[in-house]
């Protein structure tokens, strides 16, 4: 990983200096095990911040919504598909970005470790392939795929599909993972069960919105569980108007997410969410052959219209 | 105060005797984290947690409370009048809370408890609870208490302070409400501890090493620490959510709704967040802190300075850590201090 670091570093400096952009985005390390801090810098000296591991878990697109200057930014797979997004959606425009891809091996997902370390967690290490987990009675190894963030351990894109510089050869892509696993169990719920299920995950949140403000699709000037005049949800906890968030952004995600998994690694109490985006992650891919994010050349699903689109879900 | 010593066989039996006099809450673990919830007939708080993921700011401040019910059915002769939502403000007693949480009731205290205005709704609650704390032996790694007047063994806001002995509880009594639950509950033996307690109490210290640092701020002028140049930086990751501020056991601000559906309606409030952008929206639709830097800049010198300025009662934080641990993108209070006590070394003269 470190020659990752490496690579981003003189990349981002190289640009820099050369006046290709005015500013760099990327991680740079975090005060706490397993965080690191998106950050920005600006000229050639500072790019030393700038690192790469397996705690780069944010999406950086979040950073790109409506900026006006020449960005360079480190973008692994699902960044990338969501920059592809944001230029389809007029969000950002593909000459103001010079994308630094990388191929990503997957990020690890903090509080799978937390839950199996034994006791406060002193500093995490990563070594081929292997997670070094130092706590104050003992130092825990895991095979890093026992310890990836649900989304990477099934993803499929992890090479960037846009990109300017790569700063690693390609990763071999994941074909033997079925991304859909968890949605299938839900679909084979009854639909008392399924109410059970959802009223179950969604009990903890606070409303704090981590989850929509870490997504790169929500933009909007007001969500609309800000709005006021009129106002489309209660503020309150009442668990209808939580779930009317919840269910209501899931849908604004349609066909746009790309599983990055951003939404659920923000979320204080760690709800799972994500498995409202991949239901209609899923429902894209069978109707319309439609994956969220690979190319800026075609209309998203919910944007396009083909005489061959299927119509028998519609009652 | 006094010194009483429970032994860990009668501790339930005396929560048992409390259960006629109070309502009782406490941490417990759910779903692999701690959060205080009222607890059952025989359940006990789970005293084995180092903190609780949310504060227990909730149980006074709730995050959702009705104040007010209306009618309005215009057959009612009554409709369109505004009546107190009826509340149950019945003794209640927190059993471990952490000496943080507690001195952050102060802090808010000061608050919704001025001498121009008293809010009936906190103050309610606030005074119907009697706050049994729980002395950590084992702080996390994120607490910074020491440094941010408090403490590991502090008192203040306290009935009654817990201290974990193995087979026994020590129980100093730290008011006569404290010293009636005792008594309540059937804890009567008297110890004479107050150098085991003065013991651990040094021995819990020690092992707070981080801090926070602010030894500045008091002095410095405020204007330059607005100015200053580092808020873009440390506000460039931050996304703006309510993780921060709902977590805090400081953070106050709440945000009043009506809600009426039919022929009902109910006024409520619900918690705010500084950071999020409608906090300050006027109804002419301008934003006075209409970018993210303005708003992280408010939150953090709302805790570090304007709070300082205004009451002179140190920071409005208490040490916590929450924030630090569940910030999505490590936004760390404790670094963002350091960079404005920095700055204020060198603008204490300013003019
Ligand atoms: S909904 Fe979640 S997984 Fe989907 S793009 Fe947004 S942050 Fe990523
Ligand atoms: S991040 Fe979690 S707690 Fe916050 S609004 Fe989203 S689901 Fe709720
Ligand atoms: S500082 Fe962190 S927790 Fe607070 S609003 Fe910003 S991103 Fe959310
Ligand atoms: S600002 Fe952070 S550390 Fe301080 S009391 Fe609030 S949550 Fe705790």
């Amino acid at each position: 990983m470190s020659t990752y670091t490496d690579k981003i570093r003189e990349t981002a400096q190289r640009l820099l200096k050369e006046c290709k952009v005015e500013m760099v985005i990327g991680f740079r390390k975090g005060s706490q095990p397993m965080m690191n801090e998106p950050c920005v810098v600006r000229s050639p000296e500072e790019v030393d911040q700038l690192i790469w591991d397996s705690n780069c878990g944010i999406n950086l697109a979040n950073y790109l919504t409506n900026r006006k200057e020449k960005i360079g930014i480190v973008a692994k797979g699902c960044d990338s598909r969501n920059i592809v997004t944001h230029i389809v959606e007029n969000k950002i425009a593909r000459e103001q970005l010079v994308i630094i891809g990388v191929p990503c091996l997957g990020m690890i997902d903090k509080r799978k470790i937390a839950a199996a370390a034994d006791g406060e967690i002193l500093s995490v290490t990563e070594a081929d392939g292997q997670v070094m987990v130092k706590t104050a009675q003992a130092t825990q190894t895991f095979a890093k795929s026992d310890v990836l963030q649900g989304n990477c351990s099934v993803c499929t894109h992890r090479n960037p599909v846009i990109h300017d510089e790569m700063i690693a050869e390609p990763v071999p892509e994941q074909t033997d993972v079925d991304p859909y696993a968890d949605v299938a169990e839900i679909d084979a719920m009854t639909p008392e069960q399924r109410h059970a299920f959802f009223e179950e995950l969604l009990a903890p949140c606070i409303r704090c919105y981590a989850c929509r403000n870490a997504c790169p699709l929500c933009y909007c000037p007001t969500c609309f569980v800000d709005e006021s005049k009129p106002q489309w949800v209660g503020k309150g906890q009442d668990p209808a108007d939580v779930r009317t968030f919840h269910f209501l952004r899931a849908y604004h995600c349609a066909g746009r997410c790309t599983d990055c998994g951003a939404c659920q690694r923000a979320c204080p109490v760690g709800i799972n969410m994500r498995l409202l985006t991949k239901k209609l992650n899923k429902d894209c891919l069978e109707l319309y052959g439609w994956e969220a994010g690979l190319s800026t050349e075609t209309r998203p699903a919910l944007d396009d219209y083909q005489p061959n689109d299927p119509e028998n879900f519609i009652h | 105060m006094k010194v009483i010593k429970i032994e860990k066989s009668q501790w339930s039996q005396g929560l048992d005797n409390l259960r006629d006099a109070f309502r009782l809450f406490g941490p417990v673990i759910e779903k692999g984290f701690y959060d205080y919830r009222e607890l059952a007939a025989g359940q006990a708080p789970d005293l084995s947690f180092q903190n609780t993921r949310l504060s227990p700011k909730s149980l006074v401040f709730p995050q959702s409370e009705t104040m007010l019910n209306y009618s309005l059915d215009p057959a009612d002769p009554e409709r369109n009048i505004m009546k107190e939502a009826p509340k149950d403000y019945a003794p209640r007693a927190v059993i471990g809370l952490r000496p943080c949480d507690a001195k952050a009731m102060v802090l808010v205290k000061m608050n919704f408890d001025t001498e121009e205005y008293q809010d009936p709704y906190w103050l309610n609650l606030y005074n119907a609870t009697t706050f049994v704390g729980l002395a950590c032996d084992a702080p996390c790694g994120t607490c910074f208490c020491t440094s941010a007047g408090c403490g590991p063994y502090h008192e203040e806001g306290l009935d009654v302070l817990l201290t974990d002995r193995d087979d026994h509880y020590l129980a100093k009594a730290l008011t006569d409400k404290g010293a009636q639950l005792l008594e309540k509950a059937g804890w009567t033996q008297a110890a004479d501890a107050d150098t085991i307690i003065e013991k651990a109490k040094q021995a819990a210290e020690a092992k707070v090493t981080s801090k926070i640092e602010t030894d500045g701020l008091r002095a410095a002028d405020t204007m330059a620490l607005y100015n200053a140049g580092f808020w873009d930086d440390v506000a460039f990751a931050c996304i703006n959510c309510g993780t921060c501020t709902f977590s805090c056991p400081t953070c106050w601000c709440f945000d009043i709704q009506d809600e009426a559906y039919r022929t009902k309606g109910v006024r409520m409030r619900n918690w705010d967040s500084c950071m999020f952008p409608i906090f300050t929206v006027h109804t002419t639709g301008h934003n006075p802190r209409d970018t993210k830097t303005q708003r992280v800049r408010q939150r953090f010198m709302h805790k570090l300075k304007y709070f300082v300025d205004k009451y002179d009662q140190g920071i409005m934080c208490v040490g916590c850590g929450r924030c630090v641990r569940q910030c999505p993108v490590n936004i760390d209070i404790r670094k963002v201090s350091a960079l404005m006590n920095a700055l204020s070394v060198q603008a204490r003269c300013a003019v």
